[in-house]
């Protein structure tokens, strides 16, 4: 088998799995920003669907990929600022509001679709961008230097977002509201302010998500089209124990296999489908099984803040 | 951020404080200042009304009526970041830390950087070095506060505090969690303050603390003020029968022992604490029937490690432990109930309640899966509702209705609800640790009398406290615990305090 991974397929799968891993990114850093201060969105599927139809409408009646890509976001923003107020303001029950939330993203997507664009049509999303200099490097430049911007922006997202946990003032308050919002409170830091600004933060990088894979990655839009990606994204935030690298690499094994997997098929090569399929999936079952023990959880994820139960 | 550059408060005034939760009026009508350079103690039985009078000082409740005056200007404090501006700093009963973030991060936390979005913990540890030696709070601003000791832990709260540029400092029961030197530390460490300027509310049910700390005491009783009054004019006796409305002693009358067969026995136990090191080493001890044996010892010293041994909790790595004749080294904590063996939990909100369980349903922990109280595995509210009545009667627990949600009742009241839940059941042999942490000597007494009473009904009590003066007031003989090993066995009767200083220090018994 081993003459069938020559250099250039390894380098192809590589390019795939950096693309595939996107809206992964997006949307699971999104959500580590939420959970690291204590809520536990489980609608981000629901936000992403509405992000890529809200991108892919906008886009093909403007003709405008940025505006498009806003709108994802300022929709994205809307839903994050639901969730917040059901979780945060209401002290709903994290874990069944994100199943509405993701539940209302499926059925508005789904029901927008048909009214306004009926069936799949296409669209030409962003192209790819090739950096001048490192695109060339040899081998590695193609693979990794030939994107479009959305993908480059995904990976920088990851040290920004390390650094505005672990060295920025307001990072160092979401980890408190997250790991003992009785103490952040009892400091004058306001639970519920940090609390919605992370989550309608995640919203927004949820929507983006999902543009990422109507505009910029696959270039359409279809019903229930991200079809469980958003809650990968949740999975790889406790994979990534909680951290942007963490997720990052857990982004990057998932796809990676992902890609090996498309791969196989397109090669034809002797493997049920719908085995090749679970792969990443079964994947990401065992590797949360055994990661997840060591990781640092929040200690106050998913638990509702209210004053003075000391 | 410019936190120190405020002018010190000079007096704070709190007039006709009003605040009810359901079905309990926490304070009623409470009048109490307080002025720069003083030490004012704050002094009630368990449920008067400290800890809600407090914490409406730190904006954490609003009061339904009533005013707070500071420096002749009404101020109204909507929440913790209003008290912190005015200069008010808060050390909770139960301490304020997000226990994964270093000291300085705890610090740093809720304030503005001097780098503008950026964190700045260098400079934070640098003037956190200066407070700490100004005051004697020594402590490592790197280092993480899951690690540091109880002592240490407080020493961050005040230094958060301190950091704000407060100028008036809440203590609620500071030394309650303190080693009697970390205790002395902590007193040197307020003088120190309040000789500076600061202006300080001390909360203890430790009278001799009291007395030894402060310039003037109020006294609360049922939410109503009783009255203020300078230190230097009152006694023991005097702020007791103040707090109780009754005469206290203290002081109990015991006939001689007469103990009967052996109950509890441990040979050579040995434990592993959490950090993985022996907590326990080689402990050996008897306990017979209707005798008293206390356990003294500094905390920290292996005594959590050998209840939680003795109570199921925690596996001994090797020894045996025999209860009524019966092995139970391995037995599980429902093997050793079973057996006649009650335990009075050290960290009662931890293991000895569900705290968002309601008074009736914890007062039935252990045995809602017998009958009365339950048949065929459907409960039996009529019983059980019955029951706790009795038992809230019996034992004079104070709240609002059976159905109350317990973490709502005070501490001292529900140290009582647990001793009266495992007194009932008629127990052979009873773990007591620290049985009156955190409670008011009114309440301390009554327990105490509770478990004098089991020791004349034959039952065989093993009595764990730090506190020496409990240790003596109750036990027959005593049993001192340094590292987890046992520095011998005393005579209650003969016992001297020097000699029961100098094991718990270390010192073996030398006869
Ligand atoms: N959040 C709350 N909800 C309902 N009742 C409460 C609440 N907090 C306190 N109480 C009640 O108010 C009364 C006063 O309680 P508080 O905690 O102020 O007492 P305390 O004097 O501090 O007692 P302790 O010495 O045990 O700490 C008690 O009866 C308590 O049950
Ligand atoms: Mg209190």
């Amino acid at each position: 088998m081993s003459e069938l991974f020559t250099l250039p397929v390894l380098l192809g799968i590589l390019y795939s799995g950096i693309r595939l891993a996107t809206p992964y990114l997006y949307a699971a850093i999104g959500e580590t920003f939420a959970q690291r201060s204590g809520v536990y969105n489980l609608g981000v599927e629901g936000i992403m669907l509405m992000g890529a139809y809200t991108a892919f409408y906008v886009a093909s009646i403007s003709g405008d990929l940025w505006l498009g890509l806003g709108a994802a976001a300022g929709v994205g923003a809307m839903l994050g600022l639901l969730m917040a107020f059901v979780s945060v303001t209401l002290r709903a029950e994290q874990g069944i509001s994100g199943i509405g939330l993701h539940l209302f993203g499926l059925g508005l997507s789904t029901l927008l679709f048909k009214t306004t664009l009926g069936g799949v049509t296409s669209i030409s999303g962003f192209q790819p961008v090739r950096i001048p200099f490192l695109a060339d490097i040899p081998l590695l430049g193609d693979a990794l230097f030939n994107h479009n911007l959305l993908v480059y922006v995904a990976f920088l997202l990851v040290p920004v977002a390390n650094w505005v946990i672990n060295d920025t003032t307001l990072g160092l308050k979401i980890r408190a509201v997250g790991q003992n919002p009785a103490a952040a409170d009892s400091l004058g830091v306001s639970v519920g302010k940090i609390r919605y600004l992370t989550v309608t933060v995640g919203g927004v990088f949820a929507g983006i998500a999902g543009a990422s894979l109507s505009i910029a990655l696959i270039n359409l839009f279809q019903e229930n089209m991200t079809n469980g990606q958003g809650f990968i994204a949740v999975a790889l935030v406790y994979f990534g124990g909680w951290r942007p690298w963490g997720v990052l690499g857990g982004a990057m094994l998932f796809s990676l296999v992902n890609a090996l997997q498309l791969w196989i098929q397109v090669a034809g090569i002797e493997l049920e489908s719908d085995i090749a399929v679970m792969l990443p999936y079964l994947l990401t079952i065992v590797a949360l099984a055994v990661a997840v023990r060591r990781a640092q959880q929040p200690a106050a994820l998913s638990k509702p803040f209210e004053r003075g139960e000391a | 951020m410019n936190t120190s550059a405020r002018t010190p408060l000079r007096e704070l005034k709190m007039v006709d404080i009003v605040k009810r939760f359901p079905g309990v009026l926490a304070n009623d009508g409470v009048n109490f200042d307080v002025r720069a350079g003083e030490v004012h103690a704050l002094l009630g039985e368990n449920g008067a009304g400290k800890s809600t009078l407090m914490r409406q000082l730190y904006g954490l409740y609003k009061p339904d009526s009533g005013q707070i005056i500071i420096d002749g200007q009404p101020r109204v404090f909507q929440s913790p970041a209003d008290a912190i501006h005015a200069g008010v700093g808060m050390i909770h009963q139960h301490f304020m830390l997000v226990s994964s973030l270093t000291v300085a991060e705890n610090v740093a936390l809720g304030l503005a950087s001097t780098r503008g979005p950026r964190l700045d913990l260098d400079r934070v540890a640098e003037r956190i070095r200066g407070l700490a030696e100004r005051y004697g709070l020594k402590v490592d601003p790197s280092a993480v506060v899951w690690q540091l000791s109880v002592g240490e832990q407080q020493r961050v709260e005040i230094l958060k505090a301190l950091y704000r540029g407060a100028s008036l400092l809440v203590l609620d029961e500071p030394t309650a969690v303190l080693t009697p030197q970390e205790a002395q530390e902590l007193f040197v460490t307020l003088r120190q303050m309040a000789d500076d300027g600061h202006a300080l509310i001390f909360i203890s049910h430790k009278l001799h603390e009291v007395l030894a700390l402060s310039h003037r005491v109020t006294v609360l009783r049922d939410g109503r003020l009783v009255g203020t009054y300078p230190t230097a004019e009152m006694t023991r006796a005097d702020l007791a029968r103040l707090m109780v409305g009754r005469e206290v002693l203290l002081q109990y009358d015991r006939p001689p022992a007469q103990p009967g067969e052996t109950r509890l026995q441990i040979d050579g136990l040995w434990a592993i604490g959490d950090r993985g090191v022996d907590a326990v080493r080689d402990f050996s001890l008897t306990v017979r029937a209707g005798e008293v044996v206390g356990l003294a010892g500094v905390s920290g010293n292996g005594q959590r490690e050998l209840a939680e041994v003795l109570t199921g909790l925690r596996q001994p790595s090797r020894g045996k432990v025999t209860l009524n004749g019966r092995d139970v080294t391995h037995a599980s904590p429902a093997e050793r109930i079973a057996a006649g063996q009650c335990a009075i939990p050290e960290e009662r909100m931890r293991t000895g309640v569900i705290k968002d369980f309601s008074v009736l349903e914890n007062a039935i922990l252990c045995d809602h899966s017998h009958r009365p109280f339950s048949r065929n595995t459907v409960l039996n509210f009529g019983e059980i509702a019955a029951h706790t009545r009795r038992l809230i009667a019996d034992y004079a627990v104070k709240t609002p209705t059976a159905e109350t949600p317990i973490k709502n009742l005070s501490g001292g009241n529900i140290q009582k609800l647990i001793l009266a839940r495992e007194l009932c059941r008629k127990p052979t042999v009873i773990i007591a640790a620290q049985p009156t942490r955190g409670v008011d000597i009114g309440a301390s007494e009554y327990i105490h009398h509770r478990l004098l009473e089991q020791r004349a009904a034959g039952t065989a009590t093993l009595l764990i406290s730090e506190d020496l003066d409990e240790i003596r007031a109750l036990s027959d003989r005593i049993a001192v615990i340094f590292e987890g090993r046992l520095m011998g066995v005393v005579d209650a009767a003969t016992a001297t305090a020097e000699s029961l200083g100098l094991m718990m220090a270390g010192t073996r018994q030398t006869e």
